[in-house]
């Protein structure tokens, strides 16, 4: 087992600038406030559809996770969450400048992270950073983060996987700081180290017999 | 005759099994690995993942938020007789998953492909898949539930001799490297390789190889199993770990399964089961008894057979002693 731990960090889910600054890559953060859900249901009807967003944004929030909970609404109103877990975020590169305008998000929160292009046409200059989940499928561990379900909304419209749910959270964690203000990334960091050794895992192999359209044997390539 | 109402009840218990409790073959799988592990976040990752399977356990909650696509394996023993007949039997199994889906909860994944519209219950057109396989003796049914998540880590392609043992390890490579990046595989896994077969076929061997054989599990054919373990090694020699970071936690273990192929060609496809290795069976007995397991036991010599009559059921003992 490795012996250096990464340093962790609490962060409000409406972080100052001077919070957001002290955040190193590969940094392990907790949140404490108030984050909802939004994907591509989300963006579309706010974006495509100009539908009023449901919610003061960035007052009640500046945090927008890409997640469906496992959750369901009980026949009394209340609401079943259980596990919480974060879908790929590269899928949402296109929304996701404009909703950063309408939104005023600081922390988007999913899996995978964006490209570093994402990062710097959109995060740098909305003074944003992405936290990645842990794993992934450390839902067990986010759901005990969950202190209630707020509310949620357009269930009706979206559906329960792509509903915008509000929930308050305390010491939910852990996430890892993917990106920074300078829009560096922990992933492409960590692809570059990697890349050294493929040369020499690839030894002994040769390219297919039968070709596929636009293949490229670039192992420094991403499918994102 | 087994009772419909026993295997809704029981289908009902699976679902809240495979989406809570990690099975232990790949818990001790993981474990091994996080003690090998020497990247740091990597290290965290998994250590994180360990301590994840311990509070869903504790709070009954579901270990993944995603609780991927559920699905189902019916194995019938040759005297098996099901009240109601098998439409009987889809039916309690569509009820399972849809009650399932409220009660722990899972996330209602399924979707209709073009309209996105939503039953919220998991269950829709072709779904939830139900799969049938059969064994020469007994009177139970073996009801095995997977919940396998994730829209990477798992690719095809048609190879053909010529591309040879060198070819399936780099497209083995190929697969691994490209989903192993940011970890959109879900790493470290049990990585299932189908060989042969047809397309369609290729890729039902492969996914059965990840999510029906269990860590540890050896093809029966050696020079398959050595394959096996050589591929085991080189997935863990990538230079990569948990989330795409820099770590030798790649694969937890790798299943080949082949069948028989078009002389010309040699089919393969790659599937990554995931960290939440989602899998829970029993066996129901027509006496009502009900035994639960983690190993769906799936790939018996029966299911492997390469002739054309199956030999009597001495000969299915000899092969299982062995």
């Amino acid at each position: 087992m490795a012996g250096k731990s990464p340093r962790k960090l609490r962060l409000s889910t409406n972080p100052t600038p001077e919070a957001l600054a002290e955040l190193r890559l590969g940094d392990v953060v907790y949140l404490d406030g108030t984050i909802y859900t939004a994907r591509e249901g989300v963006y579309m009807r706010a974006l495509e559809e100009k539908a009023n967003i449901p919610m003061d944004l960035p007052m009640q929030s500046a945090a927008n996770f890409h997640c469906s909970p496992a959750a369901s609404i009980n026949a009394d109103g209340s609401f079943n969450m259980g596990a919480v877990t974060a879908t790929a975020s590269f899928r949402f590169s296109k929304w996701i400048g404009d909703w950063m305008a309408a939104s005023g998000a600081k922390l988007i929160i999913g899996k995978g992270g964006m490209s570093a292009e994402d990062y710097r046409q959109h995060f740098v200059p909305n003074g944003a950073v992405y936290l990645t989940t842990v794993g992934y499928g450390t839902g067990a561990l986010l759901g005990r983060g969950v202190v209630r379900v707020k509310d949620v909304h357009w269930h009706e419209e979206l559906g329960l996987a792509q509903a915008m749910w509000v929930i308050e959270v305390e010491n939910m964690g852990p996430f890892i700081v993917e990106s920074d203000l300078k829009g560096n990334s922990l992933f492409e960091r960590e692809n570059a180290k990697i890349a050294d050794n493929l040369e020499r895992l690839y030894e002994g192999t040769k390219p297919a017999t039968l070709k596929r359209y636009g293949e490229t044997d670039d192992r420094k390539d991403e499918l994102i | 005759m087994i009772s419909t109402a026993l295997i809704q009840k029981t289908a009902e218990i699976l679902m809240e099994k495979a989406a809570i409790e990690i099975p232990e073959d790949y818990l001790d799988g993981l474990k091994s690995a996080a003690a090998k592990e020497d990247g740091d976040l990597s290290a965290f990752v998994l250590q994180a993942m360990l301590e994840n399977y311990e509070a869903a356990k504790e709070d009954r909650r579901a270990m993944c938020g995603d609780t991927g696509t559920p699905r189902w394996y019916v194995k019938m023993g040759n005297e098996a007789r099901i009240e109601g007949g098998p439409i009987a039997l889809e039916t309690a199994l569509r009820r399972a998953t849809a009650n399932a889906t409220q009660n722990v909860p899972l996330r209602p994944n399924r979707v209709h492909p073009l309209w996105r519209t939503d039953h919220n219950n998991n269950v829709g057109i072709g779904a939830p898949e139900i799969e049938y396989a059969f064994e020469p003796d007994g009177e139970w049914i073996d009801l095995i539930t997977v919940h396998k998540g994730g829209l990477f880590g798992t690719d095809y392609r048609m190879l053909f001799p010529s591309d040879g043992i060198a070819g399936i390890k780099r497209f083995y490579l190929d697969s691994l490297v490209a989903f192993g990046k940011r970890g959109l595989a879900c790493q470290p896994a049990i990585i299932g390789i189908g060989l042969g077969g047809t397309k369609d076929a290729c890729m039902v061997l492969g996914k059965r190889a990840a999510c029906l054989r269990v860590v540890g599990d050896k093809n029966p054919d050696p020079k398959i199993a050595a394959l096996e373990a050589e591929f085991t090694e080189l997935g863990n020699n990538i230079g990569m770990g948990a989330m795409g970071f820099v770590g030798s936690s790649m694969v937890i273990d790798c299943n080949i399964e082949v069948g028989y192929c078009h002389t010309g060609g040699m089919q393969m496809s790659v599937h990554a089961f995931c960290l939440s290795s989602r899998r829970a069976v029993a066996r129901i007995y027509a006496d009502g008894q009900v035994e639960y397991r983690t190993d769906p036991d799936w790939f018996t010599p029966y299911q492997r057979r390469e002739t054309v009559e199956w030999e009597d059921s001495t000969w299915l003992e000899k092969a299982h002693a062995n």
